[in-house]
């Protein structure tokens, strides 16, 4: 007897190691075993610092993280309906913030995950992703990973030589561009291009054309709109502020590459770095790939502004250009309408609600280390990541800047860019009513690319636009869609 | 002799065919069925499904006379002096073949509906081209489409029967481009599309040095409708040439050589041989490679989607490329209304060539 209880303490003695040596394991890899499955869309951007990091996860972790990518123009659709039809075939998803309104049923409300993980640094993040970005009717659903802006690269070396300032207007940027076009930008002993500006069809092409509207259109501040008459829900469109927009985007085209039609971001952003292009209109990303010796010829020989203004804005009652005033223009500067696109919001990552709470729980420590100050603020400073800065910390620490390449004044002037658009009280919201994606991924993308192929005038593409835009109002119905225009228009910043 | 019950072959044969029967009715008949349903439907995606709501021909309308219009059909303007030249020509050659049917002596009712059907259908499709290509017209995705069947399929069969004439004949090493001239065929139409698309860029693809040497640098072929058609065209004609290839080649190497020889001792010469006494006995396999292939490129949609991803604008998008498109921006009833809009087109050339062309053609043999 006295044999069996001794051997039944041992047994409880091992079982009982055995337990601890379990919890303490579990504690060390809280999701090993488990594996999400993130969609985004194909890279390198975006995509790469995603699969870099998933390793180094697994090995803190052993969460398997599987990136999984589809072209931008299908990347709406198939987390639209992978979520709806109950497929799952994904947990997480690294996407545009504006589609929010459309997936949101879809997605975990990840308030309390935020509000229990202090190594996010929520506050770090920068108000507007943290507000606009991140959030639906004051929940949190979306980690930021990147902050996005257009902005407007220059060739300091190239406009110095040619005796020109960097533009401050869109009229400017074209004699800027036309002034330099045909130099040899990079010693290869060719002629170089003016400006490039990427217009591929079923791209991210479409966002430019409101960045170059945007001035004409919006001046009374950022809650004045640029998309839609706030009383009628009519589109800002059929008037001469975007005729004018659709002209200048069109004549960007004679000092460009040949095939600009065809050119994505990419291929624009390489042509820049390997000093082809004199301007380019861009997200954050020329400005860290410029540092970048594998790949830059132009590394020290680039600046960044502020998207360019307009002198003349659309007077809203009869659709007519006027000059800047005291009163058209209250936030002029110098006499020019700065409008700063906050374009795209800067791709964030959700987590599907539809799916067991350890996947749920692994997708969120996943976003969240990577948004982490550790990873982020290394991220942003590579050019291949696509991800551009969003911390308050990105804006005020420049050494991670310096360690990458870039002089204090190239930093200065990139993230200084940057900081006047978010700054700016005119800055324009991104479209965010319910099926926005078909307003512009749809139909003003390929009225666009049928306006740079000839098939429509200027004033024929804008009012193509607009008949569709209103099709499509009428079909979800105007006055639901104004009020959920009406909520994004009031968003503090 | 009494005779032994059996299993009579009516139930048997029901038994036998019915698997096959449900197979068909399974993947083709009940998709087909759906796919109408789809098209006279709007559906949108919501949580645990999707909403179907039945709107009759509203996504037809749409194609024919609403906010699609323009895509699919085109711009109009009025037909120029030519348009009128070529429409008063098709006129007067319909109502004499309509003519010679009626005084004919095989005329028949049902013949002479299809035959005035043929004459509305046709007559309407030309007046589509007409109108889009006339002044400010522009030509729609259906346009597009007949542009790249008739082209591209005349343009196979041209150099199809070419190579395969020449393989024919007794020339060294026509083994080895017997092969080599399939070689097209067996590649991935994506990745021809590609190819093309880096051959046709003239600043960095890989025969630049070509295009500079001809004074073509920087000029892109994707900038312009015409040359970007002309780009899908080549491509697919390179792609689709050695199916004509090996069927012809087939049809040669099976004539009779007994009439070739006649004719050679006759004193015929090699375009005489070619034309009344090879082409005639071809004629049936060439119009039935025809309209394989006539069938087959009513479907493009691979080489403009990886060529040109159907622009500039919507120069190269066919109307498959379109239906595709409509798709991924979820509208799934227009989708299908346009895909059953192709079908009625494919039905209806399908059904005049095998009827009239094709019949005529071997009537005439």
């Amino acid at each position: 007897m006295r044999r069996l209880s001794v051997l039944l303490t041992i047994l409880a003695l091992v079982v009982a190691s055995l337990a601890s040596t379990g919890i303490s394991y579990s504690q060390d890899k809280p999701f090993e075993g488990v594996s999400i499955n993130l969609l985004t869309f194909t890279g390198p951007q975006i995509a790469e610092p995603l699969q870099r990091h998933a390793p180094e996860f697994k090995e803190l972790t052993g969460a398997e993280v599987n990136v999984i990518t589809v072209p931008f123009a299908d990347l709406y659709q198939t987390i639209l309906t992978d979520q709806a039809t109950g497929t799952n075939s994904y947990d997480a998803f690294v996407f545009a913030p504006q589609w929010m309104v459309d997936l949101v049923n879809y997605l975990e409300d990840l308030t309390p995950y935020v509000e229990n993980d202090p190594a996010i640094q929520w506050d770090d993040i920068a108000p507007f992703f943290r507000n606009f970005s991140a959030m639906y009717q004051g929940r949190i659903y979306l980690i930021p990973l990147d902050g996005d802006f257009h902005m407007v690269y220059y060739r300091t070396d190239v406009l110095e030589e040619a005796g020109l300032q960097p533009p401050r207007t869109w009229d400017e940027y074209l004699e800027v561009a036309a002034a330099v076009h045909g130099k040899d930008m990079n010693g290869d002993g060719e002629g170089d291009y003016g400006s490039c500006i990427s217009k591929a069809r079923s791209a991210q092409a479409y966002w430019w054309i409101t960045s170059i509207a945007g001035p004409y259109i919006q001046s009374l501040g950022t809650a004045q709109g640029v998309w839609f008459d706030t009383e009628t829900m009519k589109p800002l469109i059929d008037n001469e502020g975007f005729i004018r927009a659709l002209e200048i985007y069109k004549e960007t085209s004679k000092y460009g590459p040949p095939d600009e039609a065809t050119l994505d971001v990419g291929d624009t952003r390489s042509l820049f770095v390997g000093g082809r292009c004199a301007l380019s209109l861009d997200w954050g990303d020329i400005g860290t790939l410029a540092i970048d010796p594998t790949i830059s010829v132009v590394q020290d020989k680039v600046g960044a502004v502020i998207t360019p203004g307009a002198t003349e804005v659309v007077d809203r009652a009869t659709g007519k250009l006027v000059p800047c005033d005291e009163t058209s223009c209250p936030y002029a500067v110098d006499g020019v309408n700065y409008a700063p696109f906050a374009s795209y919001g800067g791709w964030s990552g959700g987590v599907s609600a539809g799916i067991a709470q350890e996947k749920k729980d692994a997708a969120y420590a996943y976003f969240s280390y990577v948004a982490q100050p550790a990873q982020a603020n290394i991220d942003v400073t590579i050019g291949k990541t696509g991800f551009n800065p969003y911390r308050v910390s990105q804006f005020e620490n420049l050494e991670p800047w310096l360690q990458a390449g870039m002089s204090e004044q190239a930093a200065r002037n990139y993230l200084g860019a940057i900081q006047d658009s978010l700054n700016s009280p005119n800055m324009i919201l991104d479209l965010r009513i319910p099926q926005n994606q078909r307003y512009q991924q749809v139909v003003l993308d390929t009225v666009l690319s049928q306006f740079l192929a000839g098939e429509y005038t200027a004033e024929e593409a804008a009012k193509e636009i607009s008949d569709q835009w209103e099709e499509i109002t009428d079909e979800l119905g105007r006055e639901a869609q104004r009020e959920a225009y009406l909520g994004t228009l009031g968003i503090q910043k | 002799m009494e005779e032994r019950p059996s299993l009579s072959n009516e139930p048997a044969r029901y038994v036998l065919l019915l698997p096959a029967v449900l197979v068909v009715m399974f993947l083709s008949i009940f998709p087909l069925l759906l796919s109408i349903f789809t098209s006279l439907s709007n559906i949108k995606f919501v949580k645990g499904g999707f909403e179907v709501n039945y709107v009759g021909l509203r996504n037809y309308e749409k194609l024919l006379q609403g906010s699609q219009q323009r895509r699919f059909l085109g711009r109009f303007d009025d037909p120029g002096t030519f348009g009128w030249i070529v429409l008063a020509v098709f006129a007067a050659f319909m109502a004499y073949w309509l003519f010679r049917y009626v005084t004919g002596p095989r005329r028949r009712v049902f013949g002479l509906i299809m035959r005035v059907l043929t004459v509305i259908i046709s007559g309407g499709l030309l007046w589509l081209l007409v109108r889009t290509s006339s002044g400010r017209g522009l030509p729609g995705t259906l346009v597009v489409t007949l542009i790249f069947v008739f082209s591209g399929v005349a343009a196979q069969y041209a150099l199809g029967l070419l190579l395969a004439l020449l393989v024919t004949q007794d020339l060294p090493g026509k083994r080895f481009f017997r092969v080599v001239f399939l070689l097209p065929m067996m590649l991935t139409p994506v990745g021809i599309g590609f190819l093309f698309r880096m051959l046709s860029d003239t600043l960095i693809g890989p025969i630049a040095p070509v295009w500079k040497a001809v004074g073509l640098y920087n000029f892109s072929w994707v900038n312009n409708p015409a040359t970007a058609r002309l780009a899908i065209v080549i491509g697919d004609t390179w792609q689709w040439t050695p199916f004509v290839f090996i069927i012809l080649l087939a049809a040669l190497e099976g004539l009779p050589t007994e009439t070739v020889e006649a004719a050679l001792v006759d004193g015929a010469n090699r375009w005489q041989m070619f034309r009344y006494i090879i082409l005639p006995q071809i004629i049936p396999v060439s119009t039935t490679v025809i309209l394989v292939r006539m069938i087959e490129a009513f479907k493009i949609i691979d080489m403009p989607q990886a060529m040109t991803r159907g622009g500039p604008g919507t120069a190269t998008e066919s109307v498959t490329l379109h239906a595709y498109n409509l798709w991924r921006a979820l509208d799934l009833g227009t989708s299908s209304a346009l895909a059953y809009c192709l079908l009625f087109v494919v039905t209806f050339v399908a059904l005049v060539f095998v009827n009239f062309i094709r019949q005529r053609l071997l009537e005439m043999i």
